[in-house]
């Protein structure tokens, strides 16, 4: 008995969210009193034994020409075989879009109870029974798995990580053949930008910015926290910037640390997507905007005026600190 | 090609959603249901399908009577004909189970979704519907075109965009960019007119398994009062989000 956990690599490098995914299954292990199977897929350059500082008891590497890019059926059938050989009792997983691609996978091929979106440890094991955002971060489900086996798919910058000190043992699996019915053309990925859904920091600007043009400040602010930047959905609307950045209740839902809403009047679609976010700050020049009332700090103002002077704050501060 | 397209019947985005006092389900009354907004995006890639490449679009729902209003605006907007599953909806693995036997029957080209639906964000039906079939998945499906059988299709990832290739017949989740906003086709006079006469089958329920159980819902936390900062001491911003929000 174990908890497999899908840890996800970009070319070679473990995502950020892949350690809170080995984190949230050992401490779901914990409470279940068993063990962790970190699953690695493809080849990867970072050094596999870190995952033992999240938790993981064993590494188990797939890797073969056949894993070279992620693909749905394949990598699902990957974790399908850790499961099974393993008898183990299920899978966790981070909710990026790939981990969105085979969480439903897995379901099928385990027979198991998928739970997305779980933002928080679960209550109980046996039955199992964990929270869930739904209704586009209006609510909270708590689900209770009616299967034998679970697919647990968590938000990314959710719950954090736990570090600890565990020494993982290696097991390289070459031999693996898997399947595949579909195949990689290409891929483009934005120049430099940090992954939205990943971002501990999210400076997003919206109709007030008034054009394109203005995006200049809005990136300089972004750059100075390291930050990603995001939008409203009418200026991804407008090609004012890519879709790729829209939040909200049909764009990306965000939960990072810290977000920064400059010239949005606060929809309850764009709230829809945000509002799970730890600190909330709106610069807004209308003081009846209503994100105030959903924001933790708040400036009205002129954001052409605020923005300038708050990169020239906040770079004053980081020199500092 | 013949396009089946499934439309999740959920409450308007501006609904207040609210629970019902025992936390055991939610609460419907004032909430107004309509087609879920990725479904739409879906439903105008297959119509467009279709005006290029000849077929038909079916779209489909599992779900109770009260549902067939929003089919019957999927017929308004363009669909030829409409099928209701009839179930109660409540667990997204046996929703797709129920999709699944309709498609394997039907025998479908392409099978278009949503790529969630806005009520409970299961993000789940899409691909277990491909799983049971056994036909290729793209999830967050952002462009698509089909020329001879294989489907090219743009998929969003982490940070950019995959362009992946598959042969039909493939279950497509799809999300704006499949169409622009405004592209999105809406009912008109004649749309609503035909769609009272179009076909809309009921047919019965066939899944018997239930994956998960939604045990009690709950609202987030109350946020406190927003903390108001001068336009002329954006300082004192840096200093709360270091000091007291610890957020930098
Ligand atoms: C089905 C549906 C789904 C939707 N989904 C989403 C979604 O996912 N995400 C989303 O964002 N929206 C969504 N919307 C749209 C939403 O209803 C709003 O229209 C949208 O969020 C408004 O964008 P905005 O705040 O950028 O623009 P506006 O509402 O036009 O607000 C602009 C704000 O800028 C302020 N401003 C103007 N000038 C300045 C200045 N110089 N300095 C500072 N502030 C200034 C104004 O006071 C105003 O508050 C959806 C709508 C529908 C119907
Ligand atoms: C009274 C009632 C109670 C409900 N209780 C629950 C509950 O407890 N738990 C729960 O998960 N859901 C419940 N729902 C149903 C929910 O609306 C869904 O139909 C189903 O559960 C899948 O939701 P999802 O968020 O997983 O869909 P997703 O997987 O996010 O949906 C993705 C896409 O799949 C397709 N799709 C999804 N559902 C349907 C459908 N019913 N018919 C046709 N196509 C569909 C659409 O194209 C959609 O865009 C309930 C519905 C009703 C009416």
């Amino acid at each position: 008995m174990s908890v497999v956990v899908y840890t996800e690599n970009w070319e070679g490098k473990f995502k950020k969210a892949s350690f809170e995914a080995v984190s949230y299954a050992a401490r779901t292990a914990a409470q279940m009193g068993t063990e962790v199977i970190a699953v690695v897929i493809g080849g990867c350059s970072d050094d596999l034994s870190v995952l033992g500082s999240y938790g993981a008891n064993h590494v188990l590497h797939y890797s073969n020409s056949s894993l070279d890019h992620f693909n749905p059926k394949s990598y699902a059938s990957v974790l399908i075989d850790a499961v099974n050989s393993n008898s183990a009792h299920g899978v966790v997983l981070s909710g990026s879009f790939n981990g969105k691609a085979i969480g439903p996978l897995l379901a099928v091929g385990l027979k198991a109870a998928l739970i997305t979106n779980v933002s928080s440890l679960p209550e109980s094991t046996a039955p199992l029974r964990v929270k869930r955002g739904a209704f586009s971060s209006k609510g909270y489900v708590v689900y209770e798995s009616k299967q034998e086996k679970f697919v647990l798919s968590i938000v990314p910058n959710g719950i954090g990580v736990v570090e600890v000190s565990v020494s993982s043992n290696i097991e390289l699996k070459g031999g693996f053949s898997a399947p595949s019915n579909s195949e990689r053309v290409s891929v483009d990925m934005a120049r430099g930008a940090i992954p939205l859904p990943e971002a501990e920091i999210v400076v997003s600007g919206g109709r007030g910015l008034k054009g394109p043009e203005n995006w200049n400040m809005v990136e300089d602010l972004a750059s100075v926290l390291g930050a990603g930047t995001a939008c409203s959905k009418p200026v991804s609307d407008m090609h004012w910037r890519p879709h790729s950045e829209h939040v909200g209740q049909t764009g990306i839902a965000i939960n990072p640390n810290l977000y920064i809403a400059i010239g949005i009047s606060g929809a309850i679609q764009h709230l829809a997507g945000v509002s799970n976010s730890k600190t909330i700050v709106v610069i807004n020049s209308d003081p009846e905007a209503p994100f105030f009332k959903a924001a933790d700090y708040g400036i009205v103002g002129d954001a052409f005026d605020i923005v300038p002077k708050l990169t020239a704050a906040l770079k004053e501060f980081k020199a500092q600190n | 090609m013949k396009i089946l397209v499934c439309i999740s019947h959920v409450p308007d985005t501006t609904s207040k959603i609210q629970f019902t006092a025992d936390g055991k389900s939610l609460d419907s009354t004032g909430i107004q249901f309509v087609i879920n907004p990725y479904d739409e995006f879906a439903l105008t890639r297959a119509l467009w399908f279709k005006e290029k490449l000849g077929g038909s679009v079916t779209v489909v729902n599992v779900g109770k009577a009260n549902t067939e209003p929003t089919l019957r605006k999927a017929l308004a907007i363009g669909a030829d004909d409409a099928i209701r599953i009839d179930a109660e909806p409540t667990d997204g693995y046996a929703v797709a189970e129920e999709l699944h036997s309709l498609i394997s029957l039907e025998k479908y080209d392409l099978v278009l979704m949503g790529r969630e639906s806005i009520d409970y964000n299961g993000t789940q039906v899409p691909g277990m519907v491909s799983a049971l079939l056994d036909w290729p998945f793209i999830n967050a499906c952002v462009g698509m075109e089909v020329e001879n059988g294989i489907a090219t299709c743009i998929r969003e990832i982490d940070g950019g965009k995959e362009t992946v290739k598959a042969s039909l017949p493939l279950v497509v989740a799809g999300q704006k960019g499949l169409v622009e906003e405004k592209d999105l086709r809406i009912p008109n006079m004649r749309g609503i007119m035909t769609a009272r006469t179009k076909p809309l089958k009921v047919v019965p329920s066939v899944s018997t398994i239930v994956a998960t159980q939604a045990v009690q819902y709950e609202k987030p936390a109350g946020k406190q009062a927003c903390k108001m900062v001068s336009s002329d001491n954006v300082k004192a911003l840096v200093d709360l989000l270091h000091n007291e929000a610890k957020a930098i």
